[in-house]
Order: structure tokens, then sequence, then C-alpha cells
């Protein structure tokens, strides 16, 4: 399997604090990974150094075996797709002006869409069930439509690679499933490689291929979920209590909180 | 019309379209800056004197070619370069209260650009390079007092540019009372925005420095686009935020110091066209930036039109006007923009 995405030894610090820490991992072609860990692990820098919007201290990244630093900013947006954490609320297009913005990468500096343009933007809405919403002004829309929107534009990308921060955060459960079963739709389907922050355990382990696990800027570890998500490693990690046992849909563990009464452990 | 400029046509149909009906609207507007005037004339006559027909008075053709074409031309391109630099500073930071005046651009223009006429230089290069580099002290200075501390606020900003152009009014006071001779009169003319002073060579100097400035701003109307949906997905489609940001800066600093140089300080002409615009046409940029050039050329000439016909006698300020129509379409938008 040829590698979407290997990073090596991939340092970051703001200021003296160091928040990525010589983190290496690998991810194939057409994989689902999710990297989950507690609040301030380096999550979200190690994505956006992935995405090229930080250039980290030291280490490498490559994408689909080629070094990001030899990525032009266009090259590299026509093969990584991203869907921030946090996106403008304030914005003034209609939901087909903002997936149809998903074509520039792909276009010359004064060319116009085209017809073939507006049908993949066309099939990037259908496909995350925003056509509808078509002529609707993003800011009108509800945050579950909104994040699908964004989606669609990342699809509208036609990327090799697909980043998400945290897609399913404040979402519903409905919504959460929606997004998670699209991202394994667009990775079977299309062959495209799927990289998420989350921070739904359960989700994660139902979904991924790998799991990379982050504290404090390392790695604690990288695996199946079934490899990672082991009571010593999450306890190890995240300080709390947790029972983990499995998940009665599919041989993957299942996560459970356990709250201070209910702590019947010695 | 609002069938072939519905937002849901496809785009270069409708850039065309409006360009067109625009253009159309600039046209008109020169014909009637080019027509009315202390001696009237009739369309037709203006038809006659610019096409060169043979039975026309010769002061009369006078008046039309050195007097109002030139008037007409610099109004027209004053309009342009404050529209479009309203539609620049709404679209890089975000906030549809932005404009040259209120940002303290155009006050910051005048400091530097007063001090080079006190100090007797040319108008181009000497005024308009001091114009420039006020200019941009200004936008940087509001720049930095409305970030330091959280993200830009857009009331800060705001309030940050009031404060700069309250200090740069200042200094301009303090440099004309310390100024004693006939200049005065024309300092304080100009001060209040005035395009009297039209002149065909230098306008043809300022044509010339504006139009590489649209050409380049053109070129940038996908990345005003993209930038609106914020830093991180801008730079994920290709965008260099930086380089991008920085240029649109700079180019139009330096277009609203250049024209302030030959129009004085004229306020929130960079409010009405972009907004009509964008209230008629929507957001896209690649729209909006012609449709701002040939829309707020087509306005300052009306608006010169005005002050030069309302008064019975002589002529006012065309700033008067502006500030007119200008001020209270701003505080509708900081009332609509604080809901």
């Amino acid at each position: 399997m040829r590698e979407a995405l290997a990073v090596h030894n991939l340092t970051h610090a703001y200021g003296n604090r160091l928040v990525v820490d010589s983190v290496s991992f690998g991810v194939g072609e057409g994989e689902f990974f999710i990297v989950i860990g507690p609040n301030g692990s380096g999550k979200t820098t190690l994505v956006k150094a992935v995405s090229g919007a930080i250039r980290p201290k030291s280490g490498d990244v490559e994408i689909l075996g080629r070094p990001l630093r030899n990525y032009s900013r266009r090259a590299l947006a026509r093969s990584v797709a991203l869907v921030p954490q946090t996106a403008p609320t304030d914005v003034p297009f209609t939901v087909e002006e903002v997936v149809l913005m998903g074509r520039s990468p792909h276009l010359g500096l004064m060319e116009i869409e085209r017809r073939r343009d507006r049908e993949i933007a066309r099939r990037a809405m259908e496909f995350t069930h925003v056509e509808h919403l078509a002529h609707r002004r993003l800011d009108e829309l509800s945050h579950g439509e909104r994040q699908r929107v964004l989606i669609a534009r990342a699809v509208c990308q036609q990327p090799r690679l697909i980043l998400l921060d945290e897609p399913t955060a404040s979402l519903d459960l409905a919504h959460q499933l929606l997004v998670m079963d699209l991202m394994e739709d667009l990775r079977s389907r299309e062959g495209v490689s799927v990289v998420m922050v989350s921070h739904d355990l359960n989700l994660a382990c139902l979904y991924a291929d790998r799991l990379l696990l982050m504290k404090q800027g390392r790695v604690m570890s990288v695996g199946t979920p079934g490899e990672v998500v082991v009571f010593d490693t999450l306890e190890k990690t995240y300080g709390c209590v947790l029972l983990v046992d499995e998940n009665p849909l599919k041989n993957v563990p299942r996560v459970t909180l356990v709250p201070k009464g209910l702590n019947r452990v010695p | 019309m609002d069938v072939a400029v519905s937002r849901h046509r496809p785009l270069l149909r409708r850039i065309f379209t409006i360009t067109l009906l625009l253009g159309l609207l600039l046209a008109l507007s020169a014909l009637a800056g080019l027509s009315v005037g202390s001696s009237g004339f009739t369309v037709s006559q203006v038809f006659e004197i610019l096409l060169g027909g043979g039975e026309v008075e010769p002061t009369m053709a006078d008046i039309v070619w050195r007097i109002r074409l030139p008037r007409v031309v610099l109004a027209a391109l004053v309009g342009a370069v404050l529209s479009l630099g309203g539609l620049v500073f709404q679209a890089l930071l975000r906030n549809p209260l932005a404009e040259p005046y209120i940002l303290g651009i155009s006050g910051g223009a005048a400091v530097g650009a007063i001090i080079g006429i006190l100090m007797g230089l040319a108008r181009f290069p000497g005024v308009s390079l001091l114009a420039f580099a006020g200019s941009m002290a200004t936008v940087l200075l509001v720049l930095v007092i409305s970030s330091v501390g959280t993200a830009m606020r857009k009331d800060s900003l705001i309030l940050a540019g009031v404060m700069v152009n309250a200090f740069c009014s200042s200094v301009i006071m303090f440099l004309v009372s310390l100024t004693q001779d006939s200049r005065i009169h024309n300092i304080l003319f100009w001060l209040m925005g005035d395009l009297s002073m039209a002149d065909a060579g230098q306008i043809r100097m300022l044509a010339l420095t504006l139009l590489p400035c649209f050409a380049l701003i053109l070129v940038l109307s996908r990345p005003m686009n993209l930038l609106l949906m914020g830093e991180e997905m801008a730079e994920n489609m290709g965008v260099n935020v930086k380089v991008v940001s920085v240029a649109l800066l700079v180019i139009t600093s330096f277009m609203v110091s250049t024209a302030v140089c030959h129009s004085g300080i004229l306020g929130f002409v960079g409010l009405v066209m972009p907004h009509l615009l964008r209230l008629g046409f929507g957001p896209d940029h690649r729209l909006l930036v012609p449709a701002s050039l040939l829309g707020g050329g087509a306005y300052l000439i009306i608006c010169d039109l005005l002050a030069r016909s309302l008064p019975a006698q002589g002529e006012m300020p065309v700033g008067v006007i502006t500030a007119m129509i200008g001020a209270p379409l701003f505080i509708v938008l900081l009332q609509r923009s604080r809901q």
C-alpha cells in the first residue's frame, strides 16, 4: 500500500512550549486514520503542520511520497483538503458559492468555473445532502448543515487526503453519525485517505482502521483500535478511570466513563 | 434586469451584463456632468463638441474640453478608487464599516500631502509619495491599535480609525495655523474634498498610475472571496494569505493616497457603492470589483454634479454631498452590524 501521508520526527513549539514532540507515523492510501488524545496534546498542531498551515520546527512531512516543502500552495490544495475546527460564521456566500470555492486550486488565476466544475460541486453537495440548501446563505444554516457544507467544499476540491479537525464536536447524534458515514463512503468509494482528530473514542474505534493516541505532544500508541484502546494506556493518557470492554456491534473496544461514585476498583 | 443578473445564473454572463449596465450608467452620468454647469448645454451640443462637429462656438468647446471633461474624469477616477478601496478593506478586515476615510487612511494621506504642499513640492511625485507614506503609516497604526490584546474586534477597528482621524485633523490644523500665506485658502477648500482643480496633464498621470492598481485588484478578486472563508480555509484552497493581504493593503493605500492628492478628503464614498452593489448582486468579488469601479465613478460624478449645481452661486465642496449621503448610511450599517 502506498503511503498517503508519512510523518517523520515532527517537532513543533510555540515559544519554548513543545506542543508536538518527535511524532512519527504513516497513513496508507484509502485508510481511515483517527488521532485521539486529551486536550492540549498537540492534535490540532499536528493537523496544521500536515496541512501546511504552520512550518514545523523540525521533522518531515511527506504527502503521496513527496515532501511537503516541495509542494506549491496550490498543488498541495489539489491533494489535501482541510475541514477546520473553527470556521467563520458570518460568511455572506450561498452554499453553492462556498462549495464551488473548492475548485479554486484547479483553476487558473482569472479562470471562472465551467460547467464541469459546477457539476463536481453539485455532486459534492449531493454527497453531503446539502443540494436542497444550494441557494441559501451559509450564515443562515444550522451548525450541522454548515458542517456538511464545509465537508462538501472539501470534497469538491477532489483531494487524495482529507483532514478533519474535530468535525463531530457539538453536533447532535444523527449528524455525528452522518459525518462519520460520509467519510467512510469517501474512503471506500474514492479511495481518499481520511485523517481525523476526534474526542469521541467510541466513534473512533467503530470507524478507524488505525488510531494514533497522543499525550503532551508525544505518541502514546499507534495501531488498530484493539491495540491502542486498552485500559492501561488510556488511564495513563487521560488520567481518569475508564471501563474498556468489547463493543456489541463490532469486534472493537468500547469505552465507558466511570463516575467517581460508581468506581468499585479498590 | 432581475432575471439577467440573478445570483444563480452563470457567473461570466452576470459579470458581462452587470459591467455593461454600470458602464452605461457611467457614460450617462458623464454626459450629464459635461452638460450641466453655469453655462448649460444640451446633450446634443455636448455630443457635437466631443465628436468634433463644426457648428459650436470655440468658447463652448473650450469649456467642455478644458474645464468639464477633466473634472468629470477626475470625479470618475476618484470615485472608482474610493469605492474599490472600501470594497477591499471591507473584505480584508471582514468589517462592513471599513472604508478609507473611516479607517483614517484619507486623513493620513492628507497630512502627508499638506506637508508636501507646504514644502513647495510638485504634486507628482513629491506630494504623492508623502501622501502614500502618510496613508501607510495610519493604516498600520490603526491595525496595531485595534489588534492589541485580543483578536481584531469590529468596533475597536472603527474606534481606532476615528481617533487616528481626529489626530490627523489636529495635525493638519496645526500645520495650517503655522502658515501665513495664500495657500491656506486652497488647503482648506481641498480638505473638504474638491474636484475643481482638475488639470488635464495631471489627470492623465493619475489615470496611468491607477490603471495597473485596478488590474492587480481584479486579479486578486477570487482570493478576496476565499479570504472571507477565514485564513485557514483560504490557505488550504491555495491562497498565500499573507502575500495577498499585504498586496491588497499596499495597493489600496497607494491608490487612495494618490487620489487624495488630487481630490482632498472625501468621506464615506467607499461605503455607498460596495454596499449597494452587494445588496443587488451578491458578495462575489469577481463581479464586485469591476462593478465598484464603474458604479463608484458614476456615483462621484453625480455627487460632483450636485455640488456644482445646487448652490445658486458658485459651488460647494463635493465632500459636503458625499458626507451627507454617506454618514447616515454608516449609522444604518453600524446598527445592523451590532444585531
